[in-house]
């Protein structure tokens, strides 16, 4: 098999002597899906954010990242700015900050269209529709000529993913494309992102939230906590059979369509980066916390093919579901109409 | 079968906005006449896409802002007008809790402090009265005395929002109108406000209307379930037919289109076309230029809300088709 497309090895990244990301390793093929789930303020972002050197100076960055033989965390700031956009497309978390309001449509996707792509005059329009007819715009003629307020939140939405996708990327970094929108038009959008994949064998790296949206859209999904990997599996292995007590309990904790159960929180809030637990940084939440887990931070250990878990007693733990009876159901009122 | 707490009937409710400063003023019908009851002690969960009019009814449903038409009542009397003195002691039998519990703080107050404020605002109880019912409401919400002495900063988000649970419930209330009120949390933290108000709701037989664009999550809390689209109902039943058993094809989609894990080869709905825009509302079915099934019928004439099994409704022609089974596949 060929060697992975992008690798982040070591990636250590602190804001005022805080660390956010606290050694993260990434490893991500042609054409795979990978998806990044966690905590607020578990790293997700500033990872790939650090990757792509979009940090403000003051961030200090340690570790590596590779694309071919290249380290991006010391490539000249021009060979970066031309991967960004071209051979590395970008979706961000926050739309609002990604167009620039007094450009028109056309103007912004021009710019990424000539810079990446080489094109000029009339097949700049040409590829600028074609791009926001697949992104699902109706009238994209008439959209080129529009500024960033005249369009829907979910509207703007589908334009940076249409210039994210002018590069024609290797590789698409998709920030949480689809938390600002409906159901229905978030199903939409990720449905196109699957479509783009398999034509064009871009890898994708998704980002959210929503264990579901990954558990869908991913080959391979990878827990945060506390800026660090705390487990990494293939998507359907990791949904049956997690193996961090912390996945465990996110996947307790998620409400689902079928019956009723009660859902199963995660007792207290994560931990402050400058006053960090001592071993592993989960154990103040979790279950099943043991002497061994206060000593050293537990690895990141591969403990099966394609498996990796960073918990001091993985090797010993078996982790059930909780319970899934829902006892508040008895003292609920059955209401009938 | 107990009377409703709360019903609303026909209501319907109109803004104008202009777009951008010197536009022609344009009218958008957020609410376009919808009925609905709730019982004492019983959720009702709101669904539907963003602007189709969530928020406005539960405003409507709480006084807080009159209907243009239809009527709101609330323990059989009719809903006084925004701002009287009736309407304020209303006030204590039907509170809300909001989405950002951030924007609904003082920065600058203990927390303690503002969720003993509805007693004061309707002058209820003395200092010790006061003190002994914040400490209550504390309690019930999870949180310590200490959590109390804290200013909102210093709360986690989903301690936060227990402090507006805390405050919504302190006047002791028959009805709590709660908009998307755990969407901003993280799936652990969550969890821990959604059993809270499960278990607020089985102890003190508490009437709620949950608003939330996350079906996974109403179809933890809610009994019944209403879907709106562009400013209408157009499925309501209990929560587990509504989202089991779907029959408006925009309900369809919905479901079929919440992620669940572990469930990948599920045949979904992927509608096409944009998100609906209520100042520019379609003829005849609102829904239709989405509709996988519409036909020429659904761009003419609009679909009225009909009855097809006690407590459940429908609006869409194809299932008014086919009265015996209500099976518009
Ligand atoms: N520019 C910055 N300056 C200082 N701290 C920052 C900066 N950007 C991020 N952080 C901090 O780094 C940590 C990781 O943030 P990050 O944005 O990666 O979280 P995330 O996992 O993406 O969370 P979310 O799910 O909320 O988007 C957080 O504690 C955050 O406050
Ligand atoms: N005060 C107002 N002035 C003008 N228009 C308003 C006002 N409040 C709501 N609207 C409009 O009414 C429609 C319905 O809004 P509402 O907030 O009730 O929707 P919603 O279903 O709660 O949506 P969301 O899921 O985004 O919260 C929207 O088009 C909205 O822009
Ligand atoms: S290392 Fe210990 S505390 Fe951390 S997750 Fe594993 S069992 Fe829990
Ligand atoms: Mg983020
Ligand atoms: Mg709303």
């Amino acid at each position: 098999m060929a060697g992975p497309l992008i690798r982040i090895e070591g990636l250590r990244v602190a804001f005022d002597g805080a660390p956010a990301v606290r050694g993260v390793d990434f490893a991500i093929h042609r054409g795979e899906a990978l998806g990044i789930v966690g905590e607020s303020g578990s790293g997700k972002s500033v990872t790939w954010l650090a990757a792509l050197r979009l940090l403000p100076e003051k961030a200090v960055v340690e570790g590596r990242v590779s694309l071919d033989d290249d380290n991006l965390l010391e490539a000249p700031i021009e060979r970066m700015e031309h991967l960004r956009g071209g051979r590395i497309g970008m979706i961000f978390q926050d739309p609002a900050s990604a167009l620039n309001p007094v450009l028109t449509i056309r103007r912004q996707m021009a710019e990424a269209l000539a810079l990446h792509r080489g094109l000029s005059g009339k097949s700049i329009d040409a590829e600028a529709r074609r791009l926001l007819d697949l992104v699902g715009i109706p009238d994209a003629a008439g959209r080129l000529k529009s500024y960033p307020h005249e369009m829907s939140g979910g509207q703007n939405q589908r334009v940076m993913i249409a210039m994210a996708l002018a590069g024609n990327p290797d590789l698409l970094i998709a920030d949480e494309p689809t938390t600002a929108l409906d159901v229905t038009i978030q199903a939409q959008i990720l449905d196109l992102l699957q479509l783009v994949r398999r034509e064009t064998d871009m890898a994708l790296v998704l980002i959210s939230h929503d264990l579901g949206v990954v558990a869908e859209n991913c080959d391979r999904v990878a827990v945060m906590y506390a800026g660090r990997v705390v487990e990494e599996a293939p998507a359907r292995t990791l949904f049956e059979a997690p193996r961090h007590p912390y996945t465990r309990g996110l996947i307790d904790a998620l409400p689902t369509l079928d019956a009723p159960r009660r859902l199963v929180a995660i007792p207290g809030v994560v931990p402050d980066p400058r006053r960090m637990p001592p071993g592993c940084a989960f154990s103040p939440r979790c279950a099943h916390a043991a002497p061994a887990c206060l000593g050293a931070v537990p690895e990141l250990r591969r403990l099966e093919p394609g498996r990796r878990i960073a918990c001091a007693r993985a090797a010993e733990l078996d982790l059930q579901p909780a319970a899934t009876a829902l006892p508040a159901e008895t003292a609920r009122p059955e209401v009938r109409a | 079968m107990s009377a409703p707490l709360l019903s609303l009937n026909e209501v319907t409710r109109t803004y104008t906005s202009r777009k951008g400063l010197f536009g022609t003023p344009v009218a958008v019908q957020a609410v376009a006449g919808v009925s609905l009851e709730v019982r004492p002690g019983e959720t009702l969960g709101i669904v539907g896409e963003s602007g189709s009019g969530k928020s406005t009814m539960g405003r409507m449903a709480l006084g807080l802002e009159a209907p243009d038409s239809g009527s709101v009542r609330f323990d059989g009397a009719a809903m006084p007008d925004p701002g009287s003195e009736s309407w304020r002691s209303l006030r204590k039998r039907a509170q809300m809790v909001f989405q950002d519990p951030l924007g609904a703080l003082d920065r600058r107050l203990p927390v303690a402090d503002q969720i003993g404020e509805p007693l004061e605002i309707h002058g209820i109880g003395d200092k010790a009265a006061r003190a002994a019912a914040i400490a209550r409401s504390l309690e019930m919400t999870g949180l310590s005395a200490d959590h109390g002495r804290r200013f909102p900063h210093e709360l986690s988000g989903g301690q936060r929002q227990r402090v507006i649970i805390a405050r919504a419930l302190i006047t002791d209330p028959e009805l709590l109108v709660c908009d998307e009120p755990v969407s901003a949390l993280d799936v652990s933290i969550q969890a821990q406000v959604v059993n809270l108000l499960i278990d607020l709701q089985a102890e003190r037989g508490l009437a709620m209307i949950f608003i939330s664009h996350d079906l996974r999550v109403v179809r933890q809390i809610s009994q019944r379930v209403a879907v709106m689209y562009l400013g209408h109902i157009v499925e309501e039943g209990t929560a587990e037919e509504v989202l089991r058993d779907p029959q408006h094809p925009y309900t369809r989609a919905l479901v079929s289109a919440a992620p669940v894990p572990g469930a990948r080869q599920r045949q979904r709905v992927i509608l096409t076309g944009e998100p609906p825009n209520p100042a520019a509302r379609p003829s005849g079915c609102a829904f239709h230029p989405r509709c996988p099934l519409a036909t020429d019928r659904c761009r003419a004439e609009m679909p009225v809300l009909t009855r097809l099994a006690p407590g459940r409704r429908a609006a869409c022609h194809l299932i008014q088709h086919t009265p015996a089974g209500m099976a518009a596949k």
